[in-house]
């Protein structure tokens, strides 16, 4: 029994099949979203309102030419695909979703899994700097440098405001976390400033607008991904549809009080809160314009990092009030 | 670290082929250099073997955007040499067409600045409102790009009441839009953020490079030909011209919405005031050996159209100075110690049309500075031998 349960958990909820079908649907939901707010239609002719329309693409892609550069290091550029799609793809398994026993730690939820999901989150950066700078492009060798200066910004106010509610809760288990939440959730009022302050770095760390400077298509063509094509693409396009819908399910196991009442509600609970946390992705998305990388630095040190160090104020006071 | 990117001939950031040749230190630029020549255009030599009637719909093909704007200063020098005054009706009309112009230009121009800086939003929403003025002009010409409204000594279409009540309803939604257009322009942060400051051009450099238009306007430089050198009816019509001083790309922004509403005030004061009468009046085929020259206020700046008669129906010369060619010697000023990712907001600030710009390529040798004009036999050989020395290629593997 426990065993069909690990092959279920790995290949079916959350695993591959889950993580495959939602991520695209999460594509799709911030793609229409995205179009609607502009007033658009988004995408209609693939499937029933154009629902499958990520699919498509991603078949499309596989179909297509695959081209390595002359002067890039072969083996390095072809894994970097697959290593980014397979580290995003290993933070689903440590969400708290089902297969966990609140009294009783394991392997995919014990003290300290919150450090390891977010050290997972910050590799996909490095993936994306290896790929620019072994495609060795000029465009690409420029995104690369900005995909790192980008993380110098937004990755301690990530963190700072994600430890927050790990504070007030007392714990460095996600399941704990959530489940201290579930029992108060009043006590996620005083978070709301770290929320806000997680949903804007999760927006970096997607590089999605304003913060799409790594691959501004009007500036440096492609960007990182200027010499990936065919399956590669398809590849890295994957990864940051998965790594989207990881970081939405860590901040809603964080911010929002995880996904309570096992399999069938729990369920229901990911899907809703995770949508709506990128509904909001979304609505930034539509909202604003690219800004420059050194103003996404100064923004993240000058408003970012002191907010996440009020809001670690905030919570430690609280719990000193509330002992 | 120095080194140089190239932007362009070909870049996701430019519509039309341009090469800028950037040399930067980490993202900051320190050089810049502008190599046209990419876009081979025979028009001025086209025109001395066509009439000058002819000659109206070629120059308005000199342009996709500002098309009315080249027909129009090329029309207003022919006028002068053929001795004919277009009756004032035509020539509201005329000037009307233009206005309308000016509004969908600058619109477009908008929704590119707001693409350039990667606010799509921005650019899906003016794009969808510039489709308002785009019908006006479907309705007033048939056409939505090449209105070919223009002919010698007047205008080919008149419009009638219920034309006229509809750009009058279709002007209420363009106003309101475009001072929402302003108010996000001038308010919302990261789009501000990306705008002011960048690109600068001093009022003092506006004028010694001799910058034209919305450029000139936006560092300060009250320099209009409406105001300055009124032609057709402009002096009968009250507006201002639109200054900003803060000399940067946001000024040039700024600028280019104001203008917006007087240009709405414009059509509104030409369509309550157009005179009854014939739009057009009979007009000679020959005109006499002289010169002359059409200046005209194009949404991109000043458009100068200098023409010479020979005695013929057909012109001696035609010289076309597009606004896009004045402003290049500003633009290389402006980029100085900018940003990469200000590149393509600095050149889409001016409003760039290349093809309005470029004329016959003149080839020049690298190594020995040698200039060479190829005649088209005998580029049409060279295209032959390079086709018969690589064949067609056999057994092309399809990716699948």
């Amino acid at each position: 029994m426990a065993t069909l349960k690990t092959i279920l958990y790995l290949l079916v909820y959350p695993g591959f099949i889950f993580l495959f079908v939602y991520s695209t649907f999460c594509e799709w939901f911030d793609r229409k979203v995205y179009a609607r707010l502009q007033n658009r239609m988004g995408p209609t002719h693939t499937g029933r309102f154009g629902i499958l329309q990520p699919v498509a693409d991603i078949v499309k892609l596989l179909a297509k030419e695959d081209i390595v550069p002359e002067l890039a290091d072969k083996r390095l550029f072809n894994a970097l695909p697959i290593f980014g799609l397979a580290i995003v793809s290993t933070v689903m398994l440590l969400l708290p979703v089902w297969h966990f026993d609140p009294a009783l730690p394991s392997y995919t939820s014990f003290s300290g899994d919150i450090f390891v999901i977010l050290y997972l989150l910050s590799l996909p950066t490095l993936i994306l700097f290896l790929a620019a700078w072994t495609s060795t492009s000029f465009f690409a060798t420029i995104g690369g440098a900005r995909v790192l200066t980008m993380l110098f910004g937004y990755e301690v106010p990530l963190f700072l405001s994600i430890l927050s509610p790990a504070i007030l809760a007392g714990s460095w288990r996600l399941a704990e976390i959530a489940a201290f939440f579930q029992q108060k959730p009043l006590l996620l009022l005083p978070n709301i400033l770290g929320f806000l302050i997680a949903v804007i770095c999760l927006q970096a760390k997607l590089e999605r607008t304003p913060f799409d400077i790594p691959h501004a298509e009007t500036e440096i063509v492609g960007g990182t991904f200027t010499e990936y094509s065919g399956k590669k693409l398809a590849l890295f396009r994957l990864m940051t549809d998965v790594e989207m819908v990881a970081g939405s399910g860590l901040l809603a196991a964080v911010f929002l009080g995880g996904f309570p009442g096992g399999l069938i509600p729990g369920f229901l609970w990911f899907v809703l809160k995770t949508l709506f946390i990128i509904f909001l992705l979304a609505l930034i998305r539509a909202m604003t314009s690219r800004i420059r990388i050194d103003q996404v630095v100064s923004f993240a040190w000058k408003f970012l990092a002191p907010l996440a160090v009020l809001q670690l104020l905030i919570v430690i006071l609280l719990k000193g009030f509330l002992k | 670290m120095k080194f140089t990117v190239p932007i362009g001939p070909q870049h996701p950031a430019l519509k039309e082929p341009i090469s800028l040749r950037m040399t930067l230190e980490g993202e900051v630029i320190r050089d810049a250099d502008i190599r046209l020549g990419y876009n081979h255009r025979g028009l001025e030599k086209l025109a001395e073997s066509r009439t000058y009637l002819q000659n109206i719909y070629l120059t308005e093909r000199i342009c996709g955007i500002c098309s009315h704007s080249h027909s129009s200063c090329f029309v207003q020098a022919a006028e002068q040499l053929l001795e004919v005054e277009p009756p004032r009706r035509g020539v509201y009309l005329r000037y009307l067409v233009s206005e309308l112009e000016r509004v969908h230009s600058h619109l477009l121009w908008l929704g590119v600045a707001g693409h350039e800086a990667g606010f799509d939003s921005f650019f899906m929403y003016t794009w969808r409102d510039r489709e308002v003025v785009m019908d006006i002009l479907e309705r007033i010409s048939g056409n939505r790009v090449h209105y070919a409204i223009n002919t010698l000594g007047g205008v080919r279409r008149d419009i009638d009441e219920i034309q006229r009540q509809h750009i009058l309803e279709s002007l209420a939604v363009l106003r309101a839009r475009s001072e929402y257009y302003f108010k996000i322009g001038a308010n919302e942060p990261t789009f501000v953020a990306r705008l002011a400051g960048v690109g600068y051009l001093s009022k003092q450099q506006a004028i010694a490079l001799c910058a034209v238009g919305p450029t000139a306007r936006a560092s300060d430089v009250a320099r209009d030909v409406r105001k300055d050198d009124p032609y057709g009816m402009y002096a009968e019509v009250p507006f201002e011209v639109c200054t900003a001083q803060s000399c940067d790309v946001l000024g040039r922004t700024v600028v280019r919405i104001k203008e917006l509403m007087q240009c709405y005030n414009i059509i509104e004061f030409l369509l309550k005031n157009l005179p009854e009468g014939p739009v057009v009046v009979r007009s000679p085929r020959r005109a006499k050996p002289g010169e002359a020259i059409g200046r005209y206020e194009a949404p991109r700046g000043e458009n100068i159209h200098y023409l010479k008669a020979n005695g013929t129906d057909k012109p001696e010369r035609l010289k076309v100075r597009a606004p896009t060619l004045a402003n290049y010697a500003a633009t290389i000023e402006m980029l100085k110690s900018g940003f990469i990712a200000d590149i393509p907001l600095i050149f889409a600030a001016i409003d760039p049309c290349i093809c309005c710009a470029e004329r016959v390529v003149t080839l020049v040798n690298g190594r020995s500075g040698e200039e060479t004009v190829v005649p088209l036999s005998r580029l049409r050989a060279m295209a032959r031998e390079r086709f018969q020395k690589a064949p067609v290629q056999k057994d092309a593997e399809w990716p699948l």
